[in-house]
């Protein structure tokens, strides 16, 4: 029996392969009729259940029950170019994490030097500016347990990340509302998650006072025009569009103007990559760290799986997503003789510089094996290495993927 | 201080092209919130048996569930009390040091690399 999943995806596999006559390649297996998934991690222990019992969150990879981890299944990002809410990654810190939150007694405070301490009121930000844009979050982490040598943390495979219309406030309304004083540097986030042990570093990230008055960093209470889900950060989440979604602050309740470099342990001690474009070093070097900050170019196919066979000399619709980074995509480029040549994909509809493109290619490929290769380049002209980048944490990758296909 | 009218503010953000807008419409706003109150799954499995089980135990799953330490790659064994030693310094663990070296035993055991 077809489950929904099923039927969509091979409706939409069917309205991918478009009329040139392109055959079809089967659909990827329903996620939501399997109860495990093998993330096919190198070295293995990839091998991860899929969960429903999360608060509003359907068919998720259990990375983790407490604090929850939560995976979005590639086959999601095949479907649709906006990540529907219950399908949107999780990842909490602490497991501390408040359950039960009065939408009215709920106080947004702003603080430190300011001229005018503010305690917001959920409805005194919906009466405030709005603004309005698609951003992908992605953990910093994204896709570890590609990295190798292996390094620990959470093993995700490529689904820490997702894409929401965000709907919120200017941070720098707010900003300007309070009135910074002279001498403010930075702007500090918490939110209402806490550790368990008392002396343990409460979860706190950090801004320059320029970028979080940038105009485009929002305090975000809608996410696709809903509230949002309690493991997404109700009622209110901060978003960085463009950086990674450490800075992206669930739950937030606090925001602190600092006269000073932020010394807390989440910014000086934790999410840290080697202080080079790449983000790369070789295992025991000692490098210059530096807090993570931009997002950089990656694609990755959605509709095809490695080492599935295909039928040879047919011409198969190879299709998926791309994101430009901290900029849009200029353009996305597919391989299919492991690097050695590359061609235009076409792109879909641009939903706006911080948004997933959807990208889509016809490939004929002859007998044998196939390495299949899906590169972006940002409108910076920054592109995606083919060698992997490596450091401690596994942050910040965005190699190029290739799909081992065989073909006959 | 009194708030400006959004308008006047809208027009600023508008004037100054910061607004990331999409063709696509935009969602209808958001007019009201509702209170919200769930449950969470309970994570309740223990660590396998094994010598260092009942510290693993007694010491990780106050923080974590298991699944953290069951879905790591294997390591090796300094990378194993690098992480214990996180665990102490940086997120507050209470761990005895007589406890240290049963998790290390038991963690190199079972996910060891070398």
């Amino acid at each position: 029996m077809s489950s929904p999943d099923d039927i969509i995806s091979r409706r939409l596999f069917l309205a991918g392969a478009g009329s040139a006559g392109l055959s079809m390649v089967a659909p990827l297996p329903p996620v939501l009729a399997e109860e495990a998934i093998d993330l096919g991690l190198p070295g293995g222990v990839g091998q991860r259940r899929l969960t429903s019992a999360f608060p509003g969150k359907t068919g998720m990879i259990l990375q983790r029950t407490r604090p929850p981890l939560l995976e979005t299944p590639m086959q999601v990002f095949d479907k649709e170019i906006i990540t529907p809410n219950d399908r949107a990654y999780v990842r909490w810190h602490w497991a501390d994490i408040p359950l039960d939150i009065d939408a009215d007694a709920f106080r947004l405070a702003i603080r430190g030097q300011v001229n005018s301490p503010l305690r917001l009121t959920l409805s005194d930000l919906l009466r405030m500016p709005s603004l309005d844009y698609v951003a992908v979050n992605q953990c910093s982490g994204n896709s570890r347990g590609f990295v190798e040598p292996r390094v620990p943390g959470a093993q995700w495979a490529n689904g820490s990340m997702s894409n929401s219309r965000w709907t919120g406030v200017p941070l720098r309304h707010i900003l300007d509302r309070a009135g910074l004083r002279r001498g403010a540097l930075f702007v500090r986030f918490a939110g209402l998650d806490e550790p368990l042990m008392p002396d343990a570093p409460d979860f706190r990230k950090s801004l320059s006072v320029d970028h979080a008055r940038d105009g485009e960093v929002m305090v975000a209470y809608a996410m696709n025009g809903e509230q949002l889900p309690l493991l997404n950060g109700f009622p209110l989440r901060l978003v960085v569009p463009g950086w990674y979604a450490t800075y992206w602050v669930k739950m937030l309740s606090d925001i602190e103007v600092l006269d000073r470099p932020d010394e807390n342990y989440w910014t000086t001690k934790a999410y840290l990559v080697p202080d080079n474009p790449a983000a790369t070093m070789t295992p025991g070097e000692t490098v210059t760290m530096v807090p993570i900050g931009a997002m950089v170019p990656r694609a990755f196919i959605t509709n095809m799986t490695g080492d599935r066979t295909l039928p040879a000399h047919t011409p198969l619709t190879l299709r998926g997503i791309a994101l430009g980074g901290d900029c849009g995509v200029s353009k996305v480029e597919v391989s299919t003789d492991a690097g050695a040549s590359w061609r235009l994909a076409h792109l879909g509809s641009d939903l706006g510089r911080y948004s997933f493109r959807r990208w889509q290619s016809a490939i004929t490929l002859p007998p044998g094996r196939a390495a299949v290769m899906v590169r972006c380049t940002n409108e910076r002209g920054l592109s995606q290495p083919l060698t992997a980048n490596w450091n401690p944490s596994g942050f910040m990758r965005n190699s190029v993927e290739t799909l081992h296909l065989i073909v006959a | 201080m009194p708030p400006k009218p959004a308008v006047i503010w809208m027009s600023v953000i508008v004037a100054l092209g910061l607004a990331v807008q999409s063709a696509a419409a935009a969602a209808p706003p958001l007019s009201d919130f509702t209170s919200v109150s769930v449950e969470l799954p309970e994570a309740d499995r223990l660590f396998p048996d094994g010598p260092g089980a009942e510290a693993m135990n007694a010491n990780c799953l106050a923080c974590h569930s298991a699944g953290m330490v069951l879905s790591q790659p294997p390591l090796p064994q300094a990378a194993w009390l690098a992480i214990i030693r996180k665990m102490q310094s940086a997120y507050k663990a209470p761990v005895d040091e007589t406890d240290v070296e049963l998790i290390l035993n038991y963690l190199v055991q079972l996910k060891g690399s070398d």
